[in-house]
């Protein structure tokens, strides 16, 4: 899904690309979705970041089709900006706000795989550490005590951040998912490590891969 | 028409960086006897007399504030 102002489409394409899958551009003022079996709402600045971050993007056309499509079950995955996207969409739980240290944060980052049974995750062992990049400047998970509670019971924190905080998330919150599983909102960016020649690792890449296993298995 | 302001601010439980680095800031403009600033967002909209309370609520809830992180007020100018 490319909005004005996206970044890391072209990357995402290229990392469902060397998945294995066929990459489909879809462009935000489009409702139709093109028989797509999965979004990935990538990285970057949507509509300026005005107002808040992903809080104009929620209300273009094509979101709205996600959605619908999402609360049906289809497999969505929001990366940065695109994780604050579906947490404005109300997708997902909680909020994203400026990181505690006011900076702006770019660097490799470790993180703990912890729900390995999501489309976006089942070709991680449970546990399992992965180096990929992060970067952003608004990635401090929030939400209420409650939410925080309800999340950790049901086991819906995806994934962990590894040493230092990054960025003031609550219980160290990198990624998190909804109740069923397919929709998936995470900061760091497994879409820039996918290959050994421009990432840290090749550790992003079973996102990718596990999309695809899910759709050949649900096939 | 009428003016209507909304003022959004953070919750007061949720951290603002900005706020905090205004508040540093005073100390180095060389004011004391202020401990707190947040940081906020102020709306003014112009709107006919169709735009009842409810649909102004509406407005604010869904698009001028994310009222998991944020509070707002709605009030006519």
């Amino acid at each position: 899904m490319t909005f004005p102002g996206s970044l890391d489409d072209r990357d995402a394409l290229r990392a469902i690309r060397l998945a294995g899958a066929e990459p489909v551009l879809l462009w935000h003022g489009e409702k139709w979705l093109s028989d797509v079996q999965a979004v990935v709402l990538p990285g970057g600045f949507s509509y300026g970041d005005y107002l808040r971050c992903g809080a104009i993007a929620r209300f273009s056309p094509a979101m709205e089709s996600i959605v619908d499509g999402a609360r049906n079950g289809m497999p969505v995955l929001g990366i940065c900006n695109g994780f604050q996207v579906l947490c404005e969409a109300h997708l997902l739980p909680g909020a994203l706000i400026r990181n505690d240290h006011r900076k702006f944060v770019c660097r490799d980052q470790r993180l703990r795989i912890e729900r390995t049974d999501t489309a976006w995750t089942n070709g991680y062992q449970p546990g399992q550490e992965i180096l990929i990049p992060l970067k952003n400047g608004e990635g401090g998970y929030v939400a209420d005590q409650h939410t925080l509670d309800e999340l950790e019971g049901e086991g819906r924190v995806v994934a962990r951040y590894l040493g230092d905080n990054p960025n003031g998330s609550y219980r160290d919150i990198a990624g998190i998912s909804n109740a069923a599983g397919n929709v998936v909102g995470l900061m760091p960016h497994p879409e820039h490590a996918v290959e050994d020649l421009t990432g840290p690792s090749v550790d992003g890449l079973a996102f990718f891969t596990s999309i695809l296993n899910s759709l050949v298995e649900q096939a | 028409m009428a003016r209507v302001v909304v003022d959004v601010v953070m919750k007061p439980e949720i951290l603002d960086p900005q706020g905090q680095a205004i508040l540093n800031a005073l100390g180095r403009l060389g004011i004391a006897g202020v401990s707190s600033v947040r940081q906020g967002k102020h709306f003014e909209l112009e709107v006919d007399e169709t735009v009842d309370h409810e649909a102004l609520e509406h407005i604010a809830d869904t698009l001028l504030a994310n009222p998991v992180i944020e509070d707002f007020t709605v009030r006519r100018g």
